[in-house]
């Protein structure tokens, strides 16, 4: 699960880590007494102010702009708010920003990066620092790998001071600099793991003219597996932030992910899903989505994620792809022929079962009245759903 | 022959008085296997699978009483990470979680416990192991599979459906079917299973289907480039899959260049592994591949 900055950066605050404030709206209204807020609660002159959605780029794509005045604050919160914010993680149709924080503007001698994530191949976590603060941490791992230093987190160890102070060595920092930054990676370590991320990121991570270290940007995500052990994170979710089917589809135990083609797909397990998009798209045609019904698939699940694929206007043609294992195939086909009487089918819908009871599940779909284009192989079955989406 | 479990498994269900436990063991039972027992923590001295099972308080129980050395374990997430640790303390050899759902951090731990045991652990998040017409450790439909010379190694379970469906449509049957799991930490990794395969001498090609995220395929497939003698024959899922969105699989998400489809592909091409472009194609490019 992704957080917004403003609420990274109130739980950076909540374990002592110093952050770039501000005060963060939805609504153009509050903008005067936010920048009024800022300006006295902290002090400031100067303003930024920053677009508040899941992706990064922002600055790029404009939606981070340095504000001097209190005027050019408040016309930058007019601009930003509301905007359609277009980065290379909003994906082209970009993200509306509903929510705009106004911080404090701070001098920056330095900038770095810092971050802990989890380590697939070692099997344990790493803790990152870069001098290239304020870059995209892909980028720099490909042109300049060398700059970024790190230290692995043995299980049931933790990050040892040892450890946070090479950290603060490979940067460079010295005397009082390097003692907050000491103290902050220790803190944010321990947000880490009492928090079950699975990334914390600070980026830029800064020294100010004044030598304070202070988180200029912040972002967290969180296992899913663990929210159930953190209700008051769980209640972080913004459902602004995801697509709405996605939000439905996960209402029914489903996992679906919306693209943007015109063949929907319902397919039981993700490495099949998986494969039934990418075979779509080897003989010509396009997948709508990825939608998972999982192992436990009957009649209501197939209902459901129908509805949920046929929400998508783009959708020309419905392949259902299930192999059967504990699933029954005959169980699948009455899910297939209730649902589609029920929902007002208008697109041709292309069915390949195979597995427990597939022989017993075609003759059903064979006697039934639902029209229906059957298919044999997992080839067959593409190659057909494409040429229906043609039309 | 065959890896990691046969007709001698001596087999315990962690979980077995569960639901999803109780119907999982009959089916192990059913299809052959030696299921000598169950754990279940406060009902040991009863019994389990309509009276057919002894079900005991703790592993170690179950290990000197019927001398167990396989558990598979159903436990709920909350409780599945003790349940590994558990077994593995207890010297139970072979350790199978089905269970999906843990959270990561727990994992991490569980792993390096695992560690410093002599235990091999599968999964989590994965349907388990098929020895055909021996053993079943896990959650795989018994059909799929029929006895043969390809050792098949999955992160997925219908994909792994699939390819043994297609094995059988060219006249193949398996020596042993793993599914790892998805989840990105996972205790047996497919490097792990490449050197048990090509070490038996009934397996005679290998199948590694694999998915978008982390760098396990690539690490098997160097490793294979010099010390496989056998043909591997790979595949990648998630071509189409969008950068940074989760794939169902809690390890399937592209977060860097190297994790793609197309790159482990290639990459996997250039250490001698027989890629297999479409998923269709499996069962066909192996027979050919056996044929050579």
């Amino acid at each position: 699960m992704k957080i917004h900055e403003f609420q990274a950066k109130e739980l950076l605050k909540g374990y002592g880590i110093p952050i770039q404030d501000g005060v963060t709206i939805e609504d153009i209204g509050q903008a005067e007494a936010a920048v009024d807020q800022v300006n006295k609660e902290l002090g400031a002159e100067q303003y930024v102010v920053k677009a508040q959605i899941h992706a990064g780029g922002r600055g790029k794509g404009g939606g981070v702009k340095f504000s001097t005045t209190r005027e050019a604050a408040l016309e930058n919160i007019q601009n930003i708010l509301g905007m359609t914010l277009i980065t290379h993680q909003t994906g082209p149709e970009g993200r509306e920003v509903k929510k705009v924080m106004v911080a404090e503007a701070l001098d920056i001698k330095q900038e770095f990066y810092a971050a802990i994530t989890l380590d697939r191949s070692k099997g344990m976590d790493v803790f990152m620092v870069s001098s290239e603060g304020g870059m995209e941490i892909e980028e720099v791992a490909k042109e300049s790998p060398e700059k970024i230093v790190k230290e692995a987190i043995r299980p049931g160890f933790g990050l040892r001071s040892f450890q946070a102070r090479n950290l603060a060595l490979a940067l460079g920092l010295e005397g009082s600099a390097a003692k907050q930054a000491i103290g902050i990676f220790q803190k944010l370590y321990q947000l880490y793991r009492e928090l079950d991320c699975s990334i914390v990121e600070i980026n830029p991570l800064i020294v100010t003219d004044q030598g304070n270290v202070v988180a200029l940007d912040a972002k967290i995500n969180f296992d899913d597996n663990a929210l159930y052990l953190h209700s008051d994170v769980a209640a972080m979710r913004d459902l602004d932030e995801e697509d709405p089917s996605e939000v439905e589809a996960a209402k029914y135990n489903l996992n679906y992910i919306k693209l943007d083609g015109t063949v929907g797909c319902m397919v039981n397990g993700a490495g099949l899903a998986m494969a039934t998009m990418d075979v779509i798209e080897q003989v010509g045609g396009s997948p709508a989505n990825f939608l998972d019904v999982g192992g436990g698939a009957n009649v209501e699940t197939v209902k459901n994620g129908f509805r949920i694929i046929l929400s998508d206007p783009n959708v020309k043609a419905v392949l259902i792809n299930i192999f059967g294992g504990i699933v029954r195939c005959d169980r699948i086909a009455n899910g297939i022929i209730e649902a589609v009487k029920v929902l007002d089918l208008n697109v041709p819908v292309v069915v390949r079962l195979a597995g427990t009871n597939a022989e017993v599940a075609k003759e059903l779909l064979a006697n039934s009245d639902v029209s229906l284009i059957s298919a044999d192989s997992f080839a067959d079955a593409a190659q057909k759903v494409v040429e229906a989406a043609r039309g | 022959m065959s890896i990691l479990v046969n007709k001698d498994s001596k087999i315990i269900v962690q979980g077995i008085t569960g639901s999803e436990g109780t119907f999982h063991a009959t089916q192990c039972l059913e299809y052959g296997g030696n299921v000598v027992g169950g754990v279940t923590p406060g009902k040991g001295g009863q019994t389990a699978l309509e009276g057919k099972v002894p079900v005991f308080n703790s592993c170690k129980e179950a290990r000197e009483e019927v001398g167990a050395n396989v558990s598979l374990i159903f436990v709920p997430p909350p409780f599945a990470a003790d349940a590994i640790m558990e077994a593995a303390a207890a010297g139970i050899e072979l350790i199978v979680c089905i269970t999906e759902g843990i959270p990561v951090a727990q994992m991490v731990e569980v792993k390096a416990f695992v560690d410093t045991t002599g235990s091999r652990f599968i999964g989590p998040n994965c349907p388990g192991i098929l020895t055909p017409d021996e053993a079943k450790v896990g959650i795989m439909p018994g059909f799929i599979a029929k006895k043969g010379t390809v050792g098949l190694i999955s992160k997925s379970g219908t994909l792994t459906y699939e390819a043994a469906h297609q094995l059988g449509a060219e006249g193949l049957g398996q020596t042993t079917c793993i599914g790892i799991g998805g989840d990105p930490i996972i205790g047996t990794t497919m490097l792990d299973l490449l050197k048990m395969f090509e070490a038996d001498p009934d397996t005679e090609a290998i199948i590694m289907i694999g998915e978008i995220g982390g760098s396990m395929e690539i690490e098997a497939a160097q490793y294979a480039k010099e010390n496989v003698s056998k043909p591997v024959i790979g595949f990648i899922a998630g071509q189409t899959a969008p950068p940074g969105r989760r794939m169902g699989h809690a390890g399937a998400i592209v977060s860097g260049a190297d994790e793609s489809a197309a790159a482990k592909k290639k990459l996997m091409a250039e250490c001698g592994i027989i890629v297999v472009e479409s998923p269709a194609d499996i069962g066909k490019t192996v027979r050919e591949a056996l044929n050579k």
